[in-house]
């Protein structure tokens, strides 16, 4: 009796490990190798499980969609990366003024992040349409020529997922640039204050270069929402005009579930997953090196 | 009886060795303190003790059960910790009897042992209170009533002391002792203090990489430190360790230190092997062997010698001087009476207690005599 | 310097009106007819209040043929993102606990995989859980959306309760262990009593990642069974006919709702979620 009782005190506690420790492996690697391998298959509605090599992969970049996505995809990354990491450092910088009200102005700035895509997307779709956003507000206002209608021009519609996207995250790249700013010693800056340094050289010279790492992650992790990118597109634009905004997030979409290819949408899933690892690998790389330097200075 | 057998005990963590074939055999009754500098190996050896760790190899007993596939809770310990390790959202009684209530110990029985050890600590007070309200002494004294409650055939100590300030910890560590000597229990207790070691000690295990280095009563390990490092280790200020030549003399064998006009003789001790002579030889003399010339050593006036010695520095602590000074040419320090007046960079005399020479092989370090 | 001042706090105050115009718009147009959106634009103060957007929005509003509003959606998600909610956060305490402070054979290993779930796009496990939803018959419903994410979930869970179970001293579990407590009663007892912070940081991160997600339930549930994200995007193209502006910037308004009170309840824990999950 206490022999059982005792192997059941030593079985449970691995079973309550295990069983989601192996549901969630299954669920990281498992399903990851089951998407590359069908990536390698003809499978179109069912899976099939046959072997055409990289043909998948080679009509997919062929594709128009995919080749406007992934330029579409180089463009907006820039963009979206450097008007959010500009808006976020900004707003910290700011924030960083020691303002009255700082929690009211951090809270207004970070809730788009509290907002679903879906929400923005749609949102901003209306005040960016030309007929009834921003474009009528001005030309009510009297500028009867003023014209901001990116939504509706096939060049422009993409700047306009750009904007959206800025709107939401610019309070995540805020939120992290202030608390890198609140970690630099204060002695730092008061060493500045008596070199006869200003307030903007202070920055420039002391503060930022300081905190590099955090602009380091801060593009790391803009990048990688900039590569998820999904939602947004589809509540804002659709892909639209036309294809003029498709994403490859859309492509992958698009191949696997409107056109029923598995096959073909897998290989743009991989390819997905390959622009994210070109930008984690190297950030992992970057960590590790981080850490084993720190752990030599220490 | 022994309370507590390690028998060749190895850890490994990846290809680092931890311990390197720990032996100790500990006595019911007995206040073992494993002593070292950190990374020694003491804690890991506690912990290997507790059964928190799994050895490498070799065996643990308890009270000559074999232990080593026992787990931690039914191995019949306590221990206290250096953090003290108190659940922070529990009160001071739920502290104490949270070990009573997994072994599913009855209320009633529960209420008499926290009365018990809360009157033995006095802390029937604080019982209700978290521990986030209570000083550094009193989570001391709770983590030691925690252990106390489980009247265990072992108690485990991982250095309860070192997070108190000075004073409390002077205070903590006499109440131990006090401790110890009312209830008898067998105690091992892991500290880097080694003031701690003698003044609460009955056993003492010098540990320094991986080793024991040394395991006796504190007398020994203070006088008859098993060699160098034990010897440096232990005391403060550290016993003096000076390079010498051992020639042979009409009263026995004489440590030489320096070389022509400063060289100073001091008679070695007779136990030293015939061998040594003429061979160089580290001789080891605590400090307080080094005195004003008008000290008495002991109740044997003759064993002492008076050296002429030039003065570098003296430090006045209040109850004594230390003295930086020469002998032989060989840097080496002193403790005088503190109304004494020493010119610096001038020769005074001192007065040696030749009794408590130790000598050292100075290629492995060990006591030769 | 005092000039400079004035110029913070004026640039700050424009930054606020354009962060908080969209917001703005939504809850102005909510309270105006659709005629008067479409004579005078989205950006305008509303010439008489009509709370009767609000009530069209929840009960009579037509999504893809269904005229039942949005009450159904908003129904599916709060059942979509309760349970899963509670159950991942529980598994993430549960395995951050056994991993920082348990600690097992290769617990490091395990850590390294689960939290590389954080980072995989979700497009990549589209094809294997139509095959698992399939198989478990739990395709097109809520308990399939409930499924999957919970099983996404561990990974952000087990991250974030990890790295703060990582602060708690690993004497404690030792004392535990020695007081002959074992897993469950040290997870129970010591641990869980420790957690509030980490827990309300979980919940709010889960509760609202999951409540917004659309990739899933756009693909795993259909028609009625959608949660409302996916309905919102159906209605924007139902109506892109004969848009109802006001009552659809009423049913924008109320989906976005419990995010945004969740966010205002828990600012400050959002806050240390983001930072936390993010830095380290």
């Amino acid at each position: 009796m206490t022999g059982v009782r005792r192997r059941l005190d030593a079985a449970l506690p691995l079973l309550a490990i295990w069983v989601p420790v192996l549901i969630s492996i299954v669920y990281v690697v498992g399903f990851t190798l089951y998407t590359v391998w069908i990536s390698f298959t003809p499978s179109t509605l069912l899976p099939d499980y046959g072997w055409v090599g990289l043909r998948n992969y080679s009509a997919i970049l062929a594709t128009r969609n995919w080749q406007i996505a992934a330029n579409n995809m180089a463009i907006y990354g820039f963009c979206f990366l450097l008007l959010t990491t500009a808006l976020g450092l900004s707003l910290a910088v700011l924030i960083d003024q020691k303002l009255r009200g700082e929690n009211v102005f951090r809270t207004i700035f970070l809730y788009p992040l509290a907002v679903s895509f879906v929400v923005t997307g749609v949102v901003w779709g209306w005040l960016l349409n030309p007929g009834i956003g921003i474009q009528k507000l001005v030309v009510g206002l009297g500028w009867t020529d003023f014209r901001f209608d990116w939504l509706v021009d096939r060049d422009r519609a993409l700047y306009c997922i750009v904007l959206a996207g800025a709107w939401q995250a610019s309070g995540f790249a805020m939120a992290l640039f202030l608390a890198g700013l609140r970690s630099v010693d204060a002695d730092l800056m008061k060493a500045a204050q008596i070199d006869g340094a200003g307030p903007l050289r202070t920055y420039r010279r002391v503060i930022l270069p300081s905190i590099w790492p955090i602009f380091i992650a801060v593009f790391v992790i803009l990048l990688q929402f900039a590569i998820k990118t999904f939602d947004l597109a589809m509540a804002l634009t659709g892909g639209g005009p036309g294809i003029a905004t498709v994403l490859p997030s859309i492509v992958v979409y698009d191949f696997m579930f409107q056109r029923g290819l598995l096959g073909r949408g897998s290989a743009a899933a991989v390819l997905l997953l390959l622009m994210l690892l070109a930008v984690l690998l190297p950030y992992a790389v970057f960590r590790r090196w981080q850490h084993v330097r720190n752990a030599r200075n220490a | 009886m022994a309370a507590l057998s390690i028998r060749n005990v190895y850890k490994r963590f990846g290809l680092v060795e931890v311990l390197k074939g720990i032996d100790l055999e500990i006595d019911s009754g007995d206040f073992t303190v494993l002593v070292g500098p950190s990374g020694c190996g003491k804690s890991t050896l506690l912990n290997i003790i507790a059964g928190l760790e799994k050895a490498s190899a070799g065996d643990i007993e308890i009270g000559e059960t074999l232990v080593n596939d026992i787990p931690p809770k039914d191995r019949d310990i306590a221990m206290v910790f250096q953090s003290y390790a108190l659940y922070p959202t529990m009160t001071v009684r739920q502290n104490i009897t949270f070990g009573m209530e997994c072994r599913r110990v009855p209320k009633a029985r529960q209420d008499e042992a926290v009365e018990r050890v809360a009157k033995l600590l006095q802390i029937e007070p604080l019982l209700g209170r978290k521990p986030g309200q209570l000083s550094g002494g009193q989570r001391q004294r709770v983590a030691m009533g925690r252990a106390l409650v489980r009247d265990p055939r072992l108690f485990l100590f991982d250095e309860p002391l070192s997070n108190l300030d000075a004073k409390l910890r002077v205070e903590m560590r006499m109440e131990i002792k006090q401790l110890h000597a009312r209830i008898g229990s067998t105690i091992v207790y892991v500290t880097h203090d080694q003031i701690e070691a003698m003044t609460m000690a009955t056993r003492i295990a010098v540990m320094h990489q991986g080793a024991v280095q040394q395991f006796a009563d504190p007398d020994t390990v203070y006088h008859r430190p098993a060699n160098l490092f034990v010897a440096r280790f232990m005391g403060a200020p550290p016993m003096n360790t000076l390079p010498a030549r051992l020639e042979g003399g009409d009263a026995g064998p004489v440590a030489v230190i320096g070389q022509g006009e400063d060289a100073i003789r001091l008679p070695a001790p007779p136990a030293v092997g015939r061998e040594w002579l003429g061979k160089p030889v580290v001789l080891g003399i605590r400090p307080e062997c080094i005195a004003e010339p008008a000290r008495i050593f002991g109740d044997d006036p003759a064993a002492r010698l008076v050296v002429s010695a030039p003065v570098e520095m003296t430090e006045p602590t209040g109850a004594e001087t230390i003295v930086v000074l020469r002998i032989g040419g060989e840097k080496a320090l002193a403790r005088v009476a503190p109304d004494i007046r020493l010119p610096i960079g001038a020769a005074a005399p001192f007065a040696v207690d030749t009794r408590r020479i130790c000598l050292f092989d100075p290629e492995t370090e060990r006591l030769i005599a | 310097m005092r000039s400079t001042r004035i110029a913070v706090y004026l640039l700050v105050t424009v930054l606020t009106a354009i962060y908080l115009l969209p917001l703005l718009v939504v809850a102005l147009n909510s309270l105006r007819t659709t005629q008067e959106i479409f004579a005078n634009g989205m950006i305008g103060l509303p010439r008489a209040l009509s709370f009767g957007n609000f009530a069209d929005a929840w009960s009579g509003l037509c999504i893809a043929e269904h005229c039942t509003g949005i009450r159904s959606y908003m129904l599916n998600s709060f059942l979509m993102t309760l349970p899963a909610t509670i159950l991942s956060t529980f598994f993430g305490a549960l395995l951050g606990y056994a991993i920082s402070l348990w600690r097992f054979r290769g617990d490091l290993w395990v850590f390294g995989l689960i939290t590389l779930g954080v980072f995989l796009p979700e497009q990549m496990k589209l094809v294997p859980w139509v095959l698992v939803l399939r198989d478990l018959g739990l395709y097109n419903s809520v308990g399939g959306l409930i499924l999957i994410h919970v099983v996404q979930g561990i990974s952000f869970t087990t991250l974030f309760c990890r790295n703060y179970y990582i602060g708690i001293p690993p004497e404690l579990v030792k004392a535990a262990r020695i007081d002959g407590a074992g897993f469950f009663r040290i997870f129970w007892r010591i641990v869980l009593p420790l957690s509030p912070p980490i827990l309300i940081v979980t919940i709010i991160w889960q509760f609202t990642g999951i409540w917004n997600e659309y990739l899933y339930g756009v693909t795993f549930a259909s028609g009625e069974h959608q949660p409302v994200t996916a309905a919102l995007i159906a209605l924007a193209v139902t109506v892109s006919e004969a848009p109802q502006y006001g009552v659809q910037s009423a049913a924008v308004l109320i989906a976005a709702a419990p995010t945004l009170f969740v966010y205002l309840l828990g600012g400050k824990y959002f806050m240390r979620g983001l930072t936390a999950g993010a830095v380290k």
